[in-house]
Order: structure tokens, then C-alpha cells, then sequence
């Protein structure tokens, strides 16, 4: 979480970890709000393809985690903070096509390993902190001028 | 904010209105009211799905087709264009020709069929999909409440939906071309109508989501015509015979939810209908989901266009007749290939003009205030019941927050808040 003064807008959400059911219910609502509020539209799908993403990554990785949304004048931001098994090489997490999903997550369509090399991909800024055994915290910023 | 210049063809008759709210549970885009007991439909939410119509227990939400009786002295000759649905609607051992027939008894010149232009436009697609190198899934567009849809709620979808013209307005087309070489007449002398199950069409006719004019002219209802076309059917001795455009192979198949994608040749494919379904489907395109999914076949209308509100015979029942009229006289698609193949490259199935996305506009034109307003709004949710009884006459508790934001509501609408006191 952010102390940022300037944070107009801040909604906190949560996401329990092996609920594919309702996965991807965070990223539309973050998108619905950014419709609403007046963004452009590639910006939106940016944020919402990356917070997506990370939700995803949750659903199949994690027990649970929260999310904080906020919007200040200039970045949107999305952090995911997870309790669960943690990253062990984040350098390799990174890498397209690496992933430790088990077949029966792949064949649900997930776990190809494109889950972080996207996030990257839409986002400005990308943090991730990991502690093997503990958790997660993926900080996605976007930025919001023109 | 209601956009204005948005044309639907449907309108609440305040006179039958008793406020039941029926509609207002009904419609999926969540654009209706209920204010002073009265339904109102918000211009710029209102996709045209038709839903509401449905709904209505008063049949108080009326369709603005157009009426069989009226004729314009601007025309010369008239074109009846039937939605592949229109055979549906009776017993299965009636042929498609007996209802072609029937419609010229009822005061028609020519019948035209859409059945080779949806073959041709299965083709087209074909080929579209072997060579787009664009942004994947596709979506397809012979619904035009889908189009809107896309084009209102999710506008960076846009370029996702085919832009290739579609078979009614092919048809129109040709049908136009054809006759006016035929009879000597020009093409703005022709009327050409199309038999509808639906009130999108008659807006995608009216106000057509890429080009000027559609080469339709008018549409009228199947719920309008059945009973004249049933009486005129009943004595086949006044009938008329000369037919156009008879070659017609798959038919009636591309009325029903998945009849275009089972002879699409390829595998990669959804077919889904009824607005919330297809709305998932959009969230998930829209979150890049779906990535190995090439092409959506999308029909509002629940069960594909046989669903559609201004038919009269049950969907089911329309369901097992449109795969049995298939059966009976569907061909085989591919004599086509060849033609639309050259058809294709010569631009014959491009749109006019690209689709372009229609956005709802934000709380407020300023996004710092759009900010401060979506704060005040979730507080308010906050204070509201969240059982989204709707008797308050806004759709959801979300809703009626939005509303009191926008000025449109007061907090004291909420009965159980008021109940509670």
C-alpha cells in the first residue's frame, strides 16, 4: 500500500486463491470504474488485461490476496499482495513459456507461462517482491496522462 | 446523460405503462427506469435487444416496425426479403417456396431469399479467417444488437467484430441490381423489405452502424404478417410462382445459435447467445482471455435469431423445424467457393465505412470530478441495501447510487431504507 497524498480514488478488493469460478470478477470491476470515470479506452484495456493477469496468477498459485486499486492525477496502480508459496526465481518467472502449473492447471487453459511477461507488457512499471513460503506482492502502474 | 440522435424501434406507450418493472428486471444493459410509475428507456444504454418487449406483460413496450398496409407512391415495385426465420414459423412440412409464394399473395412483387447470401457469406468469412493476420477472436455481425452492444460497452472490442457486409443487405443489393436491370426501373424505385424477427434490424435499417443507408428500405414484423400470410397460404390458387435467386443450398440453418460455425470449417469457434452470455464472453475477450478462440458467432436473441421477439411460434419448437428444414433442403456450400473467392477480392462483402465505437459517456466530462463522483457513489452503495429489489425503480442498488450521483434519484426512493426508518 501506498501512503501517496495525491490518491483520488482507492477501492480494496480480494481474491481467494483456487476460486476459478469468480476469477477475473476484480479485473472488471477495476475496468467498469475506469469506464465510468472517462479514461481512454486502450489505457483501460491495458489495466485490465494486466490486472487480469495477476488475478489469474492468484487463483492458480496463491490461498489469498488483496488488492488495492488506486487512481491519483497521474498513475493508476493495482497491487496484488498474496499469502502463499511465493516465487523462488523471479528472473525465470519472468521468461516467457516458464511456468510451474501442474498438467491438470494447463488443461484448463492456464498456466503457459505468459501470466508475468504480460503484466509486463501492459504495464509502465512492474514490482514484484517475493518470499518463498510466504507471499507475493505484484505493484502494476500504468500511467495515466496522455 | 441521455446521448441524443440514437434511433431505437421500440418505446414504452406511457397509456399501457402500470409500472410492473418487468422490463426494467429484463433488461440486460440495465437502461430502463421506472420513474412515476412510468418505464423509460435510456437512449444511450438501450442496445435494441428487444428483451423489454418480451418482458411486458401489457405489451406496453411496443415495436416501431413498420406496418404492412403502408405504401409510399415513391416506389414502383416492392421486395419481400424474409428472415430465414419466417420458415420456422410453420408446420415443418411446409417448403420455404409455399411461405415465397405466400408472401406475394400478401401484396409482394418479388420474394427474395437470403439463403445464398448467407452460404456466400460463410465463404467469405472462410477466407477472412485464412488471411487475417489482425487481432484475434472475430465476432460475428449479422446481429446488430451484438454490434451495438460491442460498440456501447466495450468500444476498444471494435475492431474485433467482422466488418464484412452481411447477407440481408447483400441481398437487398443484388436483389436492387438485379431488378432494376431486369425491369428498366431504377434501384430508388424498388422497395425493398425485409421480414424481421427482430427490432434490431429495423434499427440497423433506420440507423445503420456504418454507412448511410442501408439498401433495405423498411422491415416489418413476422408477429405483423403471420396472420394475413397464414390466410393468403390458405388459398394457394391466387398464388404467384416466378422465383429469384432459388439456387439457395444452406438455408434456414443460419437462424439458429451455431448453424453458420457447424459449416464454418474451422475449430476453433463459440457460438453464444442471450445478452448476458454474450457479455461474458466479451469481458473475457476484453481481459485477453479466449486466445485460442478464432471466431464468435453472437446472437442476442437467446437460442440465435428463431429466439427473436417478434416471431410467434415457440423457440424450441422453431429450433427442431429449422434443423429439419435444413436437412431437407440444405445443399452442399462449396459450389460457391470458386465465386466468392473472386467476389472477395473484388471487394464485394466490404462494409461501406468501418464500425465505429459509440462510448457511454463517463460520470463526468472531467475526470477528477468523474473520480470524486464515483467516490460519492460508492458511499452511497454503501448505505443502500445491496438486495437489488429494483423497487425503487432503478435496476440495482449500483444503479440507484449511480442515479442519485447523476441527479436523476433521491436516497428516499429506497423502499426498505424507508421501511427500516
Amino acid at each position: 500500500m501506498s501512503d501517496d497524498p495525491e490518491i483520488m480514488l482507492r477501492e480494496r478488493f480480494s481474491i481467494q486463491g483456487g476460486d476459478f469460478g469468480r476469477a477475473g470478477r476484480v479485473s472488471t470491476t477495476i475496468k467498469s470504474m475506469l469506464k465510468q470515470i472517462g479514461f481512454p479506452a486502450p489505457l483501460i484495456r491495458r489495466v485490465a488485461i494486466a490486472t487480469y493477469e495477476a488475478e489469474i496468477n492468484v487463483v492458480v498459485y496463491a490461498d489469498r490476496a488483496d488488492v488495492t486499486f488506486e487512481v491519483t492525477p497521474t498513475v493508476i496502480r493495482v497491487i496484488l499482495e498474496d499469502e502463499g508459496r511465493g516465487i523462488a526465481d523471479l528472473d525465470l518467472a519472468m521468461q516467457e513459456g516458464y511456468s510451474t502449473a501442474t498438467d491438470e492447471i494447463r488443461e484448463m487453459g492456464f498456466g503457459a507461462g505468459m501470466g508475468l511477461p504480460n503484466i509486463k507488457r501492459n504495464a509502465d512499471d512492474l514490482e514484484i517482491t517475493s518470499e518463498v513460503g510466504v507471499g507475493t506482492t505484484v505493484r502494476i502502474t500504468v500511467l495515466a496522462g496522455e | 446523460m441521455v446521448a441524443e440522435g440514437y434511433y431505437h424501434a421500440h418505446e414504452v406507450c406511457l397509456e399501457k405503462c402500470d409500472g410492473r418493472m418487468r422490463c426494467l428486471r429484463a433488461c440486460p444493459t440495465g437502461a430502463i427506469r421506472v420513474r412515476d410509475g412510468k418505464a423509460r428507456i435510456i437512449s444511450e444504454l438501450c442496445v435494441d435487444c428487444g428483451d423489454c418487449i418480451t418482458a411486458c406483460p401489457h405489451s406496453a413496450v411496443v415495436p416501431l416496425a413498420d406496418r404492412l398496409d403502408e405504401r409510399s407512391p415513391d416506389y414502383v415495385c416492392r421486395i419481400a426479403i424474409p428472415s430465414p426465420v419466417l420458415y420456422s414459423q410453420f408446420p415443418s412440412d411446409t417448403p420455404p417456396r409455399r411461405i415465397r409464394e405466400g408472401l406475394k399473395q400478401i401484396g409482394f412483387d418479388h420474394v427474395f431469399d437470403v439463403s445464398r447470401a448467407c452460404d456466400w457469406a460463410v465463404l467469405a468469412t472462410r477466407i477472412f479467417l485464412r488471411e487475417h493476420t489482425g487481432k484475434w477472436p472475430m465476432i460475428s455481425s449479422f446481429c446488430p444488437a451484438v454490434v451495438r452492444l460491442i460498440q456501447v460497452k466495450y468500444p476498444e472490442l471494435t475492431e474485433h467484430i467482422l466488418a464484412m457486409e452481411v447477407p440481408r443487405e447483400v441481398t437487398a443489393r443484388e436483389a436492387k441490381m438485379k431488378l432494376s436491370k431486369e425491369l428498366g426501373i431504377a434501384p430508388e424505385k424498388i422497395e425493398a423489405v425485409y421480414v424481421t424477427a427482430c427490432p434490431a434490424k429495423v434499427v440497423s435499417i433506420r440507423q445503420p452502424a456504418e454507412k448511410q443507408k442501408s439498401w433495405l428500405d423498411r422491415a416489418v414484423a413476422i408477429s405483423e404478417i403471420y396472420g394475413p400470410l397464414r390466410n393468403a397460404m390458405a388459398h394457394p390458387e391466387n398464388g404467384g410462382t416466378a422465383e429469384l435467386f432459388e439456387d439457395a443450398t444452406y438455408g434456414p440453418g443460419w437462424s439458429r445459435l451455431g448453424g453458420m460455425t457447424s459449416v464454418l470449417g474451422r475449430e476453433k469457434w463459440i457460438a453464444v447467445s442471450g445478452t448476458n452470455d454474450v457479455t461474458k464472453i466479451l469481458d473475457d475477450i476484453e481481459n485477453s482471455r479466449l486466445r485460442d478462440v478464432e471466431f464468435i458467432e453472437a446472437s442476442t436473441c437467446l437460442g440465435g435469431c428463431i429466439g427473436g421477439p417478434l416471431t410467434v411460434e415457440n423457440i424450441y419448437v422453431a429450433r427442431s423445424r429449422t434443423i429439419r428444414l435444413g436437412e431437407k433442403h440444405g445443399g452442399n456450400i462449396e459450389r460457391y467457393a470458386g465465386q466468392v473467392e473472386s467476389l472477395y477480392r473484388s471487394g464485394f462483402f466490404e462494409m461501406e465505412n468501418p464500425l465505429a465505437p459509440r462510448p457511454l459517456s463517463p460520470l463526468d466530462p472531467d475526470i477528477g470530478k468523474a473520480i470524486a463522483k464515483v467516490r460519492k457513489r460508492d458511499e452511497i452503495y454503501e448505505s443502500l441495501p445491496k438486495i437489488d429489489c429494483a423497487a425503487c425503480g432503478s435496476p440495482s442498488c449500483m444503479a440507484l447510487a449511480e442515479d442519485i450521483v447523476k441527479g436523476d434519484a433521491d436516497r428516499s426512493q429506497c423502499v426498505v431504507l424507508r421501511a427500516g426508518r
